[in-house]
């Protein structure tokens, strides 16, 4: 993480572009934009040094949306191009974001291997259940009998969901955090957190899709805003999520992993390769 | 020299090698081996001389077999004449059919005897000892070769292989006369050894690359290997990372944030990587990605050469999406042709695709060492705008090149996006936008001057063989060899492979009357690429076959000879 910019500061509007999102009325997104800006703003960033990188889909629009260095990549590879990023920049805030299809399907492996690799990157999954950019296909995290959308099948896909967190605490994730878009100043409290503490660290946003899951406007009463208290015991973590319901937010698990990646010293100069194929 | 798993053939190759570096000779080393992860038959396939060696042979002179294990498999590989001697061990039982049908002298060596009589002595040093009193080569580098790889560490190993080396020649006079190779000459300039993929790992540095994120794969891992311990010595990083999806996205991450970074990787490799060549062409981040070429399509013959991923490296890409393709065409020229195609990627904000192939990345040469030159990636830097303004990241300059500022540098924030944008990056649909912006990126690339560094052309003459990659070595021998027979024709190898330099051909092609085309692709792909991107004076003919069999001079000679009839 980079330290606050000593010349000015800035405010959470300052992170914010003059591009006019692609949103729907209602979409939690928004509030997860303001999250994200006032986070950054309170631990005192500077936006050009800064980095918002998502992948393809509705949430993966939001690097344009702010004033920092944003990268809108391709589907699913979002956090492979940031964790190049950090390891190639390490001076640099790096925020990776997006969806619950573009992290969780397409991007999976990424996920898994991001988890393990433990890169000092924080990753924002936007998730409201559903693919909205193409219109209501059930997504990793659809309930198994959602079937409320004509993109879906009769009955529902069948599939257990994908537990995101569960299975960033199974991969390695230093750092496992929930939040909910209808509480966007607790979400910048989280965030905030994550951004501070070293490692990898992921937090699932739950963002309604009012268009395509009307029933998800529900969400604003049925999440518990401060339910999680934080555990650095891996296992306790483990034991609450099998008894999570998704409803739980807060801060699950800060973990002590050493961040990825050495500091680069260059301790020969180019020519002094020559000597291995020299006779 | 070949022989089963274990029985020491490319340890003897590779001191052989290095011995002949010593001594001042040019040598070019390939391998083949079985399919077994390890262990299995090896076979280490050397050329020898006093001068440069850009090609394999067309037959061998010596064949040694230390034993028959699964020896049988290279035949195809392995093309004896009646002039080839074959020394192989009594005790090792039969020659193979197959070896004794060419016609081959056949002698032999008891190599597993006169080891055991030396205490800790192995049949390759008497093989190697054998080989060199043989042909005439000097024992002084051999032993010198040996003290520098094993007097340190065990002396008694040292002295076993030493008096080995010492047997076998002695025994050689009892096996009859061979080629003996000519004296080296004075050695103008140092010499070198190394491999086409640490070659292309070191022309990567050269150029500027202090990022590389890679994923496993036969036959461009060495380039990775290499990469891995390098690139940390001068400040950079190396990631292994879980796919080929990944490398290339963490790539273009990296070079996002400024550093010139490099994918390798082989065809089932770059096609996963396509998606990722598209967003650094779209969103204009340099990145460059090494295609060392297998035999394919799908997994193909993981092992050996083919020329045969042409077609999806320069029009693999969905859209309209013009980009570099570079091929380097010799072991040395990987290490120039890497760090010219990421000085071009750096310069032209552009993905580039180097396309190498397994003969070069896995051979081993003993090669004049290259030069460094002067190319070094350098990307237009950018200036914020005034107060208020919003900097244009993809601003429509004349030359199509725009200003691209590194994360950090205040004022000039942008988001790079694979969306079709407008000159500041943000979205659009409007079609004036991505008119706009497809002019752009391609006057960026047809409007830079690449010099001469477009092919590489030698000598005169009414035919033009036109070729690329590691068939450029067996052509030149050709070329070389048909106009000693009285037939003259002209090289053209090209290594910038996109985008197409029409003039340029054109004045090469000036008073040629015939072409030969020489490819290493069952469907002709450089041929059907040379006939859709230029205008050819007459028909080429064909030469174009498949992997796995290396393209030998003589073969592209029997063509020449009669073109020129």
């Amino acid at each position: 993480m980079t330290s606050s910019n000593t010349s000015a500061t800035y405010a959470a509007k300052d992170f914010k572009s003059e591009v006019k999102p692609v949103w729907c009325p209602g979409c939690g997104d928004y509030a997860v934009l303001s999250s994200i800006t006032k986070a950054f703003a309170d631990l005192g960033l500077a936006p050009h040094q800064t980095s918002v990188v998502s992948g393809i889909g509705c949430s993966s629009r939001i690097p344009a949306y702010t004033n920092t260095y944003g990268f809108h990549s391709i589907h699913g590879r979002g956090l492979a191009v940031g964790q190049g990023l950090k390891l190639a920049r390490p001076d640099l805030t790096v925020l990776v974001a997006g969806g619950d299809g573009d992290g969780f399907s397409i991007g999976g492996n990424h996920f898994l291997h991001a988890c393990r690799r433990n890169v000092d990157l924080t990753y924002i999954v936007m998730d409201n259940r559903v693919y909205g950019m193409t219109k209501g296909q059930p997504s990793p995290t659809t309930e198994s009998d959602w079937d409320a959308s004509a993109m879906a099948p009769p009955g529902g896909t069948g599939m257990t969901p994908f537990h995101p967190l569960a299975i960033a605490l199974a991969a390695g994730a230093n750092f496992i955090a929930r939040g909910f878009s209808g509480d966007p100043n607790g979400t910048a409290a989280i965030i905030a957190e994550a951004i501070r503490h070293p490692g990898f660290s992921f937090v699932a946003i739950m963002s309604p899709c009012v268009t395509f899951r009307e029933e998800q406007r529900e969400w604003k009463d049925t999440m518990r805003k401060t339910a999680i208290a934080a555990t650095t015991d891996s296992a306790q973590a483990a034991r609450r999520l099998m008894t999570d319901d998704g409803f739980n937010c807060g801060v699950l698990y800060r973990g002590n992993r050493v961040s990825y990646g050495k500091d680069k010293v260059a301790s020969y100069q180019v020519s002094d390769l020559d000597a291995e194929f020299t006779l | 020299m070949c022989g089963s798993g274990g029985a020491g053939v490319m340890t003897a190759a590779n001191m052989f090698l290095d011995a002949a570096a010593e001594a001042g000779f040019y040598a070019l080393f390939g391998r083949s081996s079985g399919p077994q992860i390890r262990g299995g038959e090896a076979a280490a396939l050397v050329r020898l001389g006093a001068d440069p060696i850009t090609s394999v042979d067309d037959t061998f002179d010596i064949m040694l077999a230390i034993d028959w294990q699964g020896v049988q498999r290279f035949a195809a590989e392995l093309p004896l004449s009646k002039s080839t001697l074959i020394i192989c061990d009594p005790e090792a039982g039969d020659v193979p059919d197959v070896y004794v049908k060419t016609g081959a002298r056949i002698a032999h060596l008891r190599m597993k005897e006169l080891a055991k009589a030396i205490p800790g002595g192995r049949p390759n040093m008497i093989a190697l000892g054998a080989v060199a009193a043989l042909i005439g080569f000097p024992i002084g580098p051999l032993t010198e070769v040996l003290g520098k790889s094993l007097k340190k560490k065990r002396a008694d190993a040292f002295e076993a292989s030493v008096a080995g080396v010492k047997a076998g020649a002695e025994a050689a006079a009892s096996l009859g006369a061979a080629k003996k190779v000519s004296a080296p000459k004075a050695k103008g300039v140092k010499r070198w050894t190394i491999t086409g993929n640490y070659g292309t790992g070191l022309g990567a540095i050269r150029g500027g690359v202090r990022f590389c994120a890679a994923y496993p794969i036969t036959p461009a891992t060495e380039v990775l290997e290499y990469l891995s311990s390098a690139l940390p010595k001068v400040g950079g990083v190396f990631v292994q990372a879980e796919d080929e999806l990944a490398s290339v996205n963490m790539c273009i991450g990296a070079s996002y944030g400024g550093e010139a970074s490099i994918t390798s990787t082989a065809g089932p490799g770059l096609s996963l990587m396509i998606e990722g060549l598209g967003l650094s062409m779209a969103s204009e981040t340099p990145v460059v990605v090494v295609d060392v070429q297998r035999v394919g399509p799908s997994t193909g013959i993981a092992t050996k050469c083919e020329q045969s991923d042409l077609n999806i490296a320069v029009y693999g890409l969905h859209g309209d999406a013009p980009h570099l393709v570079v091929a380097p065409n010799s072991i040395s020229d990987c290490i120039f042709t890497t760090q010219w195609g990421v000085y071009l990627a750096e310069t032209l904000q552009s993905p580039c695709i180097v396309l190498s192939d397994q003969a070069l990345g896995q051979s081993r040469g003993i090669i004049d060492a290259p030069a460094d030159v002067a190319f070094v990636g350098k990307r237009l830097a950018a200036v914020a705008p005034a107060e208020g303004e919003v900097f244009k990241r993809y601003a429509n300059t004349a030359s199509g090149v725009s200003p691209m500022p590194i994360p950090g540098q205040a004022g000039c924030q942008y988001t790079a996006d694979g969306l079709e944008h407008t000159e500041t990056g943000t979205p659009s649909s409007q079609e004036a936008d991505h008119s706009l912006q497809l002019d752009k990126r391609q006057r960026k690339l047809t409007s830079h001057d690449y010099g001469n560094h477009w092919a590489t052309i030698e000598g005169e003459g009414d035919i033009a063989v036109i070729t690329w990659g590691s068939c450029t070595g067996a052509a030149r021998e050709a070329v070389e060899r048909a106009r000693a027979d009285g037939v003259k024709a002209k090289l053209i190898a090209l290594r910038l492979i996109s985008p197409t330099q029409p003039e340029q051909m054109g004045e090469a092609l000036k008073g040629v009357k015939k072409i030969l085309v020489v490819e290493q692709s069952h469907l002709g792909q450089f041929t059907r690429y040379l006939r859709g991107e230029y205008d050819l004076p007459a028909k080429p003919e064909q030469l174009s076959r498949p992997g796995p069999l290396p393209m030998r001079p003589g073969e592209i000679h029997a063509r020449l000879m009669s073109m020129g009839k």
